[in-house]
């Protein structure tokens, strides 16, 4: 790989061992997978944040860094943490959990990281332009930001891209490259998306057969933002897209050339079994919205879904700090409690310990959280559409 | 036996060989180098201080942090010899900074063998 001067006194280790070390780890990855030269990235997503996660060996490994001196120089954001960071003790997160948390986020706050803890950067102060090249980690929001922003990056470990963040730049392979973002199967939607849950069921059902290919994606009428994060993420999930192209709806589409690709149909039947196959439960304990981290619209929506209702379990709706500051001032916040339920910040259900707090059955609209939660948290799920999960749980 | 360097350094130590796939975490106790993972041929024994022979990583990717803790705390193998290191082990063993080589045929190397790992050549001799 061609390095400039500058780069060659990195790896001699003329800028301290830390620095040596990680653009080390920088240079081997890119040689691996066949990089031609290291490029400059706007902006990092690190992965790897909830106790539950990384345990005591990232922990460890976090403050050594920190101890070390270890300091960003690009804007960096964390995925979610294990727990709310503010309210833990009030939602139930057990104590001895909180303090390894809390642990973690102080390293990372140390090294000049914005704690913002979020699976949805985008939609809390990391928004990258078209083009640009970012290291991120989280796989929703790889797919996001490459896909329905234009912006270029590969789906980056923890390691690879604290390393990124602190040297400042990313190997020039995979997704940076054009070549490499051409699509490669075609999807004819022929069903209407109605709910977010369809986009999630239909993200699911894509994923499972594509693996990792990247998508393009015909008869989808429209789409919010909102919903094609639900698309991405459940093909993130239940496959390793990591970048797809929908017609019409995002910026790299009409650039591509889908002539003599393979095709796959998906009808109102497909997305109906896909319902089927993801419900492994029968009533909830509990409902968790929010995967990825919700928008103030989606919080909007469910505030006004249970206005003048109570809910017979608990709910909890995840965002992100910003999103919740948001929530508050709108008073979207105290309708979702009057009715019972939760807005909880910096967390999420897949990463954080609920298997732990008592519950088995979690109802979502989510299809990345019905693909994550048997496995991660041992839950039964129940995937529905937020009318029929609000609908059945509440008076 | 020449191979492809991963993480740099030079040193000779005796061989532990594992013919199965390591898992780190979850599979050797970061405090004390022991392989605890149940059922695994090498459980119960020490990577500490010796060329750590294996064909590939295997499991979770915190496992990278586990080759850091290793080194950290003093009980890391001397070196990494893979046939073919993936990005879990090679992120770790880079971090920590233990001499790491891969594309090596590691059928010829046995438990006891004095093996000498130099990275920085890529090479891997076994020592009469």
């Amino acid at each position: 790989m061609f390095l400039t001067k500058e780069q060659e006194d990195m790896l001699e280790g003329e800028e301290g061992e830390v620095i040596q070390r990680l653009f080390r780890l920088l240079v081997r990855l890119g040689d691996i997978y066949g990089a031609d030269r290291m490029i400059p990235v706007g902006s990092v997503q690190v992965a790897g944040v909830s106790y539950k996660s990384i345990g005591d060996p990232g922990l460890d490994f976090l403050e050594d860094f920190a101890d070390k001196g270890a300091r960003v120089r690009v804007l960096t954001y964390l995925n979610p943490a294990g727990m709310d960071m503010k309210n833990w003790e009030e939602i139930g997160f057990p104590a001895d959990f909180a303090r390894n948390q809390i642990r973690i986020m102080e390293a990372f706050r140390r090294m000049g990281i914005v704690v913002t803890a979020t699976c949805t950067p985008y939609l809390a102060g990391n928004l990258p332009r078209f083009g640009e090249h970012i290291a991120w980690s989280e796989s929703s929001a790889v797919s996001f930001a490459n896909s329905v922003v234009g912006a270029r990056t590969n789906r980056e470990g923890g390691p690879s891209a604290l390393a990124a963040a602190i040297c400042g730049l990313t190997p020039n392979y995979g997704l940076h490259r054009d070549e490499n973002r051409e699509p490669n199967v075609i999807i004819e939607v022929d069903t209407d998306l109605v709910y977010y849950s369809d986009f999630g069921a239909l993200g699911y059902h894509v994923g499972k057969q594509v693996k990792n290919k990247i998508p393009y994606f015909t008869g989808i009428r429209d789409a919010n933002t909102d919903q094609l994060k639900a698309l991405g993420a459940a093909m993130a999930a239940s496959g390793a897209v990591a970048l797809y192209h929908a017609e019409g709806l995002t910026p790299e589409a009409e650039t591509k050339n889908i002539e003599g690709i393979e095709r796959i149909s998906v009808s109102s039947q497909d997305l109906k079994e896909t319902y089927e196959n993801l419900n492994t439960g029968d009533l909830p304990d509990i409902v968790i919205l929010g995967c990825p981290h919700a928008s103030l619209r989606e919080i909007a929506a469910v505030a006004e879904k249970l206005e003048g209702r109570k809910m017979e379990k608990p709910l909890w709706v995840c965002t992100s700090r910003v999103m919740k500051e948001a929530s508050d001032l709108m008073g979207f916040t105290s309708k979702i409690e009057a009715a019972g339920g939760k807005i909880v910040a910096d967390t999420c259900m897949v990463v954080s310990p609920i298997e732990q707090m008592g519950y088995s059955t979690t109802g979502v609209n989510s299809g990345k959280a019905a693909n994550y939660l048997p496995g991660f948290c041992k839950q039964n799920v129940v995937f529905q559409n937020l009318d029929e999960l609000i609908g059945r749980l509440t008076k | 036996m020449k191979g492809r360097m991963i993480s740099p350094g030079r040193v000779d130590a005796e061989a532990i060989v594992s013919r199965e796939p390591i898992g780190f975490y979850g599979g050797i106790d970061a405090n004390t180098g022991e392989v605890i993972e149940k059922g695994h041929q090498l459980e119960g024994e020490s990577v500490t201080g010796k060329v750590l022979v294996f064909p590939c990583g295997k499991g979770s990717t915190v496992g990278s942090y586990v080759i850091y803790g290793l080194s950290k705390n003093g009980v890391a193998p001397a070196a990494i010899v893979n046939q073919e290191t993936e990005t879990i082990v090679a992120t770790g063993a880079i971090l920590a900074g233990i001499p790491c080589v891969d594309g090596i045929e590691i059928d010829s190397i046995d438990t006891g063998d004095r093996i000498l790992v130099n990275a920085d050549e890529g090479t891997v001799e076994k020592l009469e």
